[in-house]
């Protein structure tokens, strides 16, 4: 909240020793915003000049202004808004699924302890195996499609997020149940009341490690179905040598994850405004 | 009188694949109507699977148990609990925090949340309505608790060491504060704790248990000598306190081993 007092207005009523304070505050976070910016600068230009001056094989590495040209021609015909799409599509998907499915596995394992036990020791063989191993399978019964793909982000997600729930609905005070209780809750007023509300913060937190699960999936899925979509573009520019296209879509792809990252922690924000 | 509680030869066993442990044994005590009853013992005597037992939360091994003339069987939506911490949930605002027990017992509407208003107005709370319990302090925080269980008109409320979380000084200001609500409000109360002083201060009878497996060692009907009305706080002033005190601490027998 700080940078929205200017430390050189002297107007309100803080002692100079504070307006002080405040001013090396925002200098800090000043220089620290400045040497982020000028660290990405720096890479991009130093790789452009590497370029230029032949120091690199830019058949194995492209350079920035090649990408920015080859990012503005496929804008223009519209394909890459079309994997874009696709992509994002797909994760959202696979990502919401993964995230209820996950919630509604954990509230089963939490109503039946008996159903807990016997499950305990698949889910943790589940929760150790590469999910990405399962992929192949998955696309041969699924279908080698877009459903394919987001069954495979689904399978990434959905097991971190049922262990990471119910780990959370068990770990909520037993004395807060039990004073539910003593006003006569039953068990579904006990989940609805307590057990949700009081894990919404660890959900929201699984929740933001299913946003990149869920692009493990999806770029996984779309190497295999080569189709369309931002693993595919990566996987074709990769088979066709176009380092080009390959370097441009990870960029993308980083871009796409962060933003969805921030979308989810807006969300959290939002959400716990009790805090 | 009335008998509000009535708890005849209770015994308890706790089972673990260790071993079984008796908890209480033939514990029998009645309560009044209005009266406030505190029960000491040793520590980890069984004193919280008491009040357990009477709200129905646990089921004796042996024993009866009545509440109204009518024997414990499941929670009792007449009964009010309350903590050693608060409980409060920090998602939910002070107002809806204190009408979580009349929305679990689907009481709540337009005139049980006009009564409950008015106790939270009533106890300097109406301020503090649309606040999170995070923005509350320790001792206004153990009051909210106590409206949320006044707020489902309980015939009988049981305190599980309701002040034991907080500091000395508060905990003798929030022990006047919620002995003068409930005599204001008539409530009979049934209170467990381990402070022989708060126990005087507070109680018309207390009840002294002994070691593991609990029984009832003896009870003694606090009659104290004051100049002003009693309170938690000017009871400490009264000249039989010391004296009370001196016998419950003998009979309570604490050693360090």
């Amino acid at each position: 909240m700080s940078n929205k007092i200017n430390c050189k207005n002297t107007n309100h009523e803080f002692s100079k020793e504070h307006l002080d304070f405040l001013c090396a505050h925002q200098k800090k976070k000043k220089a620290i915003l400045i040497t982020q910016i000028s660290l990405i600068v720096v890479f991009f230009l130093l790789w452009e000049i590497a370029a230029r001056l032949e120091l690199i094989d830019t058949f194995l590495t492209s350079y920035p202004s090649q990408m920015w040209n080859l990012f503005l021609k496929l804008l223009k015909d519209g394909s890459l808004m079309k994997h874009i799409g696709i992509s994002t599509f797909e994760t959202v998907i696979g990502f919401l699924l993964g995230t209820i499915l996950g919630t509604i596995v954990a509230i089963l394992l939490w109503w039946s302890d008996f159903i807990s036990k016997v499950l305990d020791p698949y889910m943790v063989v589940l929760n150790a195996l590469p999910k990405t191993a399962l992929a192949p399978i998955i696309i041969l019964w699924a279908g080698a499609g877009i459903t394919g793909i987001i069954v495979t982000a689904l399978s990434v997600s959905i097991v971190v997020t049922i262990l990471e729930v119910y780990g959370a609905f068990r770990e909520v005070d037993q004395d807060k149940i039990k004073m539910l209780e003593t006003f006569g809750a039953t068990k579904l007023q006990v989940l609805r009341k307590v057990i949700i509300p009081a894990s919404i913060p660890t959900i929201v937190n699984a929740l933001k490690i299913n946003v990149g699960l869920s692009w493990v999936g999806v770029i996984v899925g779309e190497f295999l179905v080569s189709q369309a979509g931002i693993g595919y573009l990566i996987v074709y520019g990769g088979q066709v040598f176009k380092l080009d296209l390959v370097m441009m879509s990870v960029i993308i792809l980083a871009i796409l994850a962060a933003l969805m990252y921030q979308g989810v922690a807006y969300f959290e924000k939002k959400l716990m405004k009790w805090r | 009188m009335e008998k509000i509680v009535d708890v005849k030869n209770v015994s308890m066993h706790y089972h673990t694949l260790e071993r079984e442990t008796p908890a209480l044994r033939n514990l029998s005590f009645c309560v009044y109507k209005g009266e406030m009853v505190a029960i000491v013992g040793p520590s980890g005597c069984g004193k919280s699977t008491i009040l357990s037992i009477i709200s129905g939360l646990l089921k004796p091994s042996s024993g009866e148990v009545k509440v109204n003339e009518k024997a414990v069987n499941g929670s009792n939506k007449k009964i009010g609990y309350m903590f050693q911490k608060d409980h409060l949930f920090e998602w939910r605002n002070i107002l809806n925090n204190v009408l979580i027990g009349l929305e679990i017992q689907n009481k709540l509407n337009e005139k049980t949340q006009a009564t409950t208003q008015k106790l939270l107005d009533m106890y300097g709370l109406g301020d503090f309505k649309d606040h999170y319990p995070s923005q509350l302090s320790g001792g206004m925080r153990q009051r909210v608790a106590l409206i949320r269980t006044l707020a489902i008109e309980p015939e009988l409320l049981l305190l599980d060491e309701p002040f034991s979380a907080l500091d000395y000084q508060t905990r003798l200001a929030v022990s006047d504060d919620i002995g003068r609500i409930l005599k204001k409000e008539k409530k009979t109360a049934i209170m467990v704790t381990h402070d022989i002083s708060e126990a005087i201060s507070m109680a018309d009878r207390i009840i002294v248990l002994t070691n593991r497996p609990a029984t009832v060692k003896s009870i003694h009907t606090i009659k104290l000598t004051l100049k002003h009305e009693r309170t938690p706080l000017t009871s400490r002033e009264a000249p039989e306190f010391r004296h009370y005190f001196n016998t419950i601490w003998k009979e309570l027998d604490v050693h360090v081993q």
